[in-house]
């Protein structure tokens, strides 16, 4: 009888009630993830439209207004949708089981940080559907095309922001409060994994901005509403104001979505090449530095407003900084590499892929800080080359890295390992296919953003549109291996991978419902 | 091996078709060096820091691939326990930062020279619409004729919609180029009369945004006589993409010379503001008008795309008063992409638009309207 009972209580509910008013770390990590790779394919399809119109010179499939349409919900549903969820849902599956807390600290709080996102995003694409049409006006959103001249949905994009940062600040207190409260025994600070420290940074610095974003909208909503003058020069407002405000959030916001991938990176490895981190301490450091100056080069973004060349100065020197810290990084993983004992799983090929194309995305970001260079580069398709390389090749394949490493452990089954390096090597191939040629573009002085470009242009979107068909079409191969690891597979040990170091990995695969209901072994916490 | 083979020759051939599809097609690859002193010193310190990029990626790649290669467990390699060491640590912190002193240093030089936008000979005025750009040319007196002009994308609609075939200037090419003399400090202020719009035209290094509510300056010295094109930068709306630049750079006595045939073209419009006009005329100059202006927006047939850009057929405006009609055109509606076309158009070009609005598209209002109508509202204003 008290077995029974016990079975009750510790197992997950039955049903859809399970995963609406679950309080479980892993179920939230889980709808988290599943909500992330759907607005992944969503997002992912806006980007199809994108391509297929720019295969060739002259409008053939959309209107312009649609287009931007398009441009701006792509924007939009990946950053907001795609890949920040999917890092929730990491931090949600993992946080816990690395720390040796059975639970993330306000539970309740977190089934809420996830369930709004839904009704947020359906807030956003159901002005799809609309006369008047979604958001067309970038993921940025600049005054006064946002405001003044805005589509009527703009309030619909403006309420479906509120409630995204709503979710993403409670998530970030939910980190916070378990990684400083709930730690097991032992587990000091700094012998945390990275993936924890990254993302206690990551939750501060969204904690930090996130108001600010609310700040930006709200101010909007006021001007469009209320009468206000925020960011129209006829009343006396200050359109640049909006991107001073936009960009002090705007750039931490990169760093948000990029800290979790580098302690995704730094777990995954160490583990396939066998030897612990290279200079832990300094990746702790390096990457509160990113943090810190994440806030003071948010003006980089706007060396073509006519600054004061003092302020130039300033953003260009803060921005190249950045590279010292980054650089640290690099050069510890590539430490960490050299004389291991490396094999190459499809989590180890996309970390390796990640190092390397992270940094290219790095490289052109040091080239987009040399402000008089930046007057050439500015709003072309140079920018898009770089900001997709450290986002896509970048973060979305550190999630996917991701995916794979900890896939045995969260279903129990290993997935299918030739499935995925197919997954891999197309991604491979497509991403780059489809965002090299765009340096190309963008120097030759494409600009971004357009539906319809000049003749010279031409040969180079022709290629990049088939590398993005490409790699679009190989993301529902993840969809397969995900869906096979589910149903069945050979069934994966508790360790997992040979190399793997942590609370994680001491637990049975698939982790149970209920993990470290008391704490760990100290002996278990080893330096890292 | 058989099938794989195929695969490729498969592929193969299919590039090499979509290559021949493009023949006249430019591989460009990397920024123009352009045709001042600032755009060439831009495009040097562009390619220093390529190179500071790729040697270092060649030493850190190479680090990794080696380490790839000889490290891998199915070669037998042995995991080393070493993971930490502080001096290492300071050496990669301290080597990327002189390198970055070291691009920093020619960066401020450069930036330095562009800022100083002083002691210019020619001062002109641009200000970005939705869609089209207005060069004003600032006179030292003003009893001078002025001349100032909009510059709209003069690619034909057709072929746009691929009905015509693409010329080589397609999306690149204006009814009113804008027009400077070569090796003269010309100064740019760049403003916005609505949304933001960036000027660029990559041969002189100059991008900047144009800003409703301020006025930025950027200049440039020509160096060599010739044709440059670009495009705006900044996201502005509907036809962001189809609003370019084009500048003729053109040695000082023919400058003169275009200059000063401008000011009687001016002068000219002005003789003009009131001849009697005919329907016929009318309709074909209002036609050209619309097709090159209105139909961003209202669309081909007047349909438009609403609810954002109302439709103007069956238009109870374009159907009703013929007074506010006109008004609405010389003043837009604020708020919304209808710019005012009271400076934008002559008062003949106006008329005949009017005109053509009112009888086209199933509208059937008769009425033929003059110049001189147009002037009484202007100058009642």
């Amino acid at each position: 009888m008290s077995a029974s009972h016990d079975d009750h209580h510790h197992g997950p509910a039955k049903g859809l009630s399970r995963w609406l008013f679950t309080t479980n770390h892993k179920d939230i990590g889980t709808l988290y993830l599943w909500f992330s790779f759907a607005m992944f394919l969503l997002g992912g399809t806006f980007a199809m439209v994108i391509r297929a119109e720019l295969f060739q010179p002259g409008l053939q499939l959309v209107e312009p207004n649609f287009f931007n349409q398009m441009t701006t919900m792509h924007g939009l549903i990946m950053v907001f949708g795609a890949v920040m969820p999917a890092f929730v849902g990491l931090a949600n599956w993992l946080i816990p089981m690395m720390i040796g807390a059975p639970d993330m600290a306000l539970p309740r709080m977190n089934n809420w940080s996830f369930w709004i996102l839904p009704f947020a995003f359906a807030m956003l694409a159901s002005t799809l559907f609309m006369d008047a049409g979604a958001p067309n006006f970038g993921w940025t959103f600049y005054a006064p095309l946002s405001t003044t001249y805005a589509p009527s949905t703009v309030t619909y994009f403006i309420f479906a922001v509120h409630l995204m940062g709503a979710s993403s600040i409670m998530g970030s207190i939910n980190i916070i409060a378990t990684v400083l409260n709930m730690r097991a025994p032992g587990m000091t600070l700094m012998k945390m994994p990275l993936f924890v420290w990254t993302w206690l940074i990551t939750a501060y610095l969204l904690i930090a901005v996130m108001p600010v974003l609310a700040g930006v909208v709200t101010m909007m909503l006021f001007d469009i509403h209320f009468g206000t003058s925020f960011f129209n020069a006829a009343g006396g407002g200050d359109p640049v104001l909006f991107q001073h405000v936009f960009w002090f959030f705007g750039h931490p916001e990169v760093y948000i979505m990029i800290l979790p991938a580098f302690g995704v990176i730094s777990a995954i490895i160490p583990t396939f090449a066998r030897k612990r981190l290279f200079g832990y301490d300094s990746m702790v450091y390096a990457s509160a530095s990113i943090a810190f100056l994440s806030f003071i080069v948010w003006a980089h973004h706007m060396f073509t407003v006519g600054m004061p060349i003092a302020g130039e100065l300033f953003f260009m020197y803060a921005t190249m900084l950045i590279a010292v810290p980054t650089g640290v990084k690099v050069f510890n993983w590539v430490a960490t590499m050299f004389r291991g004992s490396m094999t190459f799983e499809t989590p180890m090929l996309f970390a390796i892929a990640f190092v390397v194309l992270f940094t290219m995305g790095g490289f052109t970001g040091l080239m987009l800080a040399i402000t008089p260079a930046d007057f050439q580069y500015q709003d072309t398709y140079f920018v898009v080359a770089h900001f997709h390389y450290v986002l896509v090749p970048g973060a979305v394949f550190s999630i996917m890295a991701a995916v794979y490493y900890w896939l045995p452990k969260w279903t129990g089954h290993m997935y299918d390992e030739r499935l995925g390096k197919l997954h891999f090597w197309l991604s491979f191939v497509g991403v780059n296919v489809l965002f090299f040629p765009q340096h190309f573009l963008g120097l030759a002085g494409m600009p971004r953003r357009i539906p319809d470009y000049a003749l010279q242009f031409a040969d180079f979107n022709w290629i990049s549109s088939v590398g993005g068909f490409l790699f679009g079409a190989s993301q529902l191969i993840l969809l397969v291996v995900v869906i096979k690891c589910i149903k069945g597979g050979k069934k994966a040990t508790a360790q997992v991978w040979e190399g793997a170091q942590g609370l994680e990995w001491t637990i049975d695969s698939p982790a149970p419902y209920h993990t470290f209901t008391t704490p760990p072994d100290p002996k278990l916490i080893h330096a890292q | 091996m058989l099938p794989k083979a195929k695969l490729w020759l498969a592929l193969t051939v299919a590039a090499v078709s979509m290559f021949s599809t493009n023949l006249q097609a430019a591989w460009e690859l990397n920024m123009p060096q352009g045709v001042t002193q600032i755009s060439r010193e831009t495009y040097d310190l562009h390619m220093q820091i390529l190179w500071w990029c790729v040697a270092i990626g060649v030493v850190v790649f190479g680090a990794m691939l080696w380490s790839i290669i000889n490290h891998r467990k199915s070669k037998g390699a042995v995991a080393a326990t070493f993971h930490e060491s502080t001096k290492v640590e300071i050496v990669w912190t301290i080597i990327p930062f002189i390198i970055l002193v070291l691009m920093a240093i020619p960066a401020t030089r450069v930036l330095t020279q562009a800022y100083d936008s002083s002691e210019s000979d020619l001062d002109i005025q641009i200000t970005g619409y939705q869609w089209r750009w207005e060069y004003r040319y600032l006179r030292e007196d003003s009893s001078d004729e002025e001349v100032a002009f909009y510059s709209n994308l003069s690619t034909p609609r057709d072929e746009i919609n691929n009905l015509l075939p693409k010329q080589e200037n397609y999306l690149l090419e204006v009814d009113n180029p804008l027009v400077i003399p070569i090796n003269k400090k010309v100064r740019f202020l760049i403003t916005s009369n609505d949304v933001i719009h960036a000027w660029w035209v990559p041969d002189f290094a100059v991008k900047k945004d144009a800003i409703p509510g301020f006025i930025n300056e950027v200049w440039a010295i020509v160096e060599e006589p010739g044709v440059y094109r670009g495009q705006c930068a900044e996201l502005c709306g509907l036809e962001h993409g189809f609003m370019p630049i084009v500048v003729h750079a053109l040695p000082q006595d023919e400058y003169d010379a275009w200059y000063a045939g401008r000011q009687d073209q001016a002068r000219a419009v002005r003789a003009q503001a009131n001849n009697i006009v005919n329907m016929s005329d009318s309709l074909e100059l209002g036609e050209t008008i619309y097709g090159r202006t209105c139909i961003a927006c209202h669309q081909a047939g007047g349909v438009g795309l609403p609810p954002a850009f109302p439709a103007l057929a069956g238009s109870s405006v374009v159907n009703g008063d013929l007074t506010a009609n006109i008004q609405l055109i010389l003043n837009g509606v604020p708020g919304t992409a209808m710019a005012s076309y009271s400076r934008m158009f002559t008062p003949v070009e106006l008329a005949a638009v009017v005109t053509y609005i009112r009888n086209s598209f199933g509208n059937s209002t008769g009425d033929l309207i003059q110049p001189a109508d147009v002037n009484a509202l202007l100058e009642a204003q």
